[in-house]
């Protein structure tokens, strides 16, 4: 069975984001990248696959600019066989980027499709589910568990009000949840190694993928601010205060 | 040109979302139309049609509906797709399954977790972790919808019953199949509605102990959540979860005990009207953000409070 993983480099999920002062966008000059956090759950599963010899490949794939390449060296340490970049210094709304990685889909013929359940900068939670409906591939979102059985693959979602268990047919999109796994560390000879491994780059313009706007991003603001709040110094003030003066009791 | 909002139910309930749904849609739409997809869910359709502003009611009920995967609800809203200039449904696990796959099958955009309509094509909505507020414009013909609940409130007045029409579909036999549900039972209220909300955090150290952050939940008639850490360290289920990448909940009243106030955390409650903080680290970025901070030890200071409740 082949894997294709689609990961994504967004800003390291510990920086606090600035919003730029002409409400372009946020900063990311000189800013801390790292792969998302979901997409490496996504990246260790599929690996975890391969150790059981139920994947026989894994492909990790990303859209974007060269420095891209540092997230597929990142899944490639981490074990993924072989990487692929779409080489674009354009931003995608989720649907084109569905569209891109559907091309991807029809060159390797995966049987599994893993990612994350959503990227932490744009927050959307929609590639996975965009994909599986342009491919008409059955879906499986926010996965906390999966179990692989030849040509059918069981997945626990995490939903709501507890947890729900589909079973479907192979090939399939799965999206992933934090609770999936726990992604180890690169270890240096996989570090080195990962540099050998092969990345192929292809450039957007020549993927033949028709793509149309969608999406105007209008303005980005920061969020209303809170004013800063008092400490109150026994339980006894605290209750007094939330009766009398927030009125919430 | 109308909008449609899909319901979210479990066959014989309408889900409490549907009522913030239908408050973001009546902001463009005078008469939605609310759609009821599901199997042996007459029920619903009845409960939704008395909700005022609800201007007619479609119900499709067949058996391959029955567990609403995406796979098929959406090939029935994409069949009926035609007659609607907007598709809304709730940010919920819900929604955020389903209308992605509508969107695509449409080859429109969606845009996810709305928490204000500026117009019938510009809509705010947060992005990284609530740290900024991107404004929008939908290009397309169709503009497919998740509202984040907590930003509108719900409709709850009434109307005598719109109409309830039957809207009768083949829906193609799936290739997904439902297995089982494993659902969390609760007598409290639930933590994505409820009107006060009291979290645990690391602080509370064993499954054991964060019992007391229940007890002051039903002291004060509350939902219980908890941060990502009390989850992972298998104090409570995965559904308690407040942050990015759990539930997000804006009550009147949100009591954070042992929860430092990660930017995660933080994304899922900064909208609460009045937070209130029990932490023993002073410098704990909770206290950033909460009006009422309260330092100390919260295995001291929380049996307390419960005591001072059940006094009051």
């Amino acid at each position: 069975m082949k894997i294709l993983v689609a990961v994504k480099r967004v800003i390291d999920p510990y920086v606090k984001v600035r919003v730029k002062s002409d409400h372009t966008g946020v900063e990311t000059q000189n800013i801390k990248m790292s792969m998302n956090p979901f997409d490496e759950i996504a990246v260790e599963e599929a690996i975890r696959l391969r150790e059981k010899n139920i994947a026989t490949e894994v492909v990790a794939v990303t859209i974007g600019p060269d420095a891209n390449q540092e997230t597929l060296r990142h899944a490639l340490a981490l074990g993924a066989d072989r990487a692929i970049l779409v080489r674009s210094n354009q931003s995608f709304c989720s649907l084109n980027i569905a569209k891109l990685l559907q091309k991807i889909v029809k060159n390797e013929q995966p049987d599994l499709v893993l990612m994350g359940k959503q990227s932490i900068d744009g927050d959307n939670n929609q590639t996975p589910q965009m994909l599986a409906a342009l491919l008409d591939w059955p879906q499986a979102t926010f996965a906390s568990k999966l179990v692989v059985q030849g040509k059918m693959i069981e997945v626990t979602r995490e939903i709501d009000g507890g947890l729900e268990t589909l079973s479907m047919n192979l090939p399939a999109v799965v999206s992933t949840d934090l609770r999936l796994n726990e992604p180890r560390y690169a270890s240096l000879p996989n570090i080195i190694k990962s540099k050998h491994k092969p990345l192929d780059i292809i450039e957007y313009e020549n993927m033949g993928v028709n793509l149309q706007e969608h999406i105007q991003i209008l303005e980005t603001n920061p969020p209303a601010a809170r004013s800063g709040g008092i400490k109150v110094a026994s339980v006894e003030e605290l209750f007094d205060k939330l009766k009398h003066e927030a009125k919430v009791l | 040109m109308s909008t449609l909002v899909i319901v979210e139910h479990d066959n014989k309930v309408m889900h409490p979302s549907t009522r913030h749904t239908l408050r973001a849609a009546l902001q463009f739409d005078q008469n939605p139309v609310l759609l009821v997809a599901g199997h042996q869910c007459q029920a619903v359709a009845e409960q939704v049609a008395t909700i005022a502003g609800v201007h007619a009611v479609w119900i499709t009920d067949n058996d391959r509906l029955e567990h609403q995967t995406a796979e098929a609800v959406s090939e029935l809203v994409v069949s009926i797709a035609d007659s609607f200039s907007a598709i809304l449904a709730p940010a919920s696990t819900f929604g955020k399954n389903l209308l992605p796959r509508i969107a695509a099958k449409l080859n429109v955009a969606q845009i996810s977790d709305i928490t204000r309509v500026l117009g019938e094509d510009i809509f705010e909505h947060p992005i990284y972790a609530g740290n900024a507020i991107e404004k929008v414009k939908a290009l397309d013909p169709i503009k497919v919808l998740t509202i984040r609940t907590t930003a509108f409130d719900g409709v709850n007045e009434t109307q005598s019953p719109c109409c309830i029409e039957r809207i009768d579909k083949e829906i193609k036999e799936s290739v997904t199949r439902f297995v089982r549900h494993e659902l969390s039972r609760s007598e409290r209220p639930e933590l994505g509605s409820a009107k006060i909300v009291v979290s645990g955090g690391r602080g509370l150290q064993s499954a054991e102990k964060f019992k007391l952050v229940e007890e002051l939940a039903d002291a004060l008639g509350a939902a219980v959540g908890a941060s990502r850490a009390a989850v992972d360290a298998g104090f409570v289920p995965n559904d308690y979860q407040v942050g990015q990448t759990g539930k997000v909940v804006a009550p009147s009243l949100y009591i954070a005990i042992g929860i430092s106030g990660a930017v995660q955390h933080l994304a899922g409650m900064k909208d609460s009207k009045v937070i209130v903080a029990i932490n023993k680290d002073e410098d704990a970025p909770i206290f950033q953000i909460a009006n009422y901070g309260l330092v100390g030890d919260l295995f001291e200071l929380v049996p307390q409070l419960i005591k001072l409740l059940k006094h009051n």
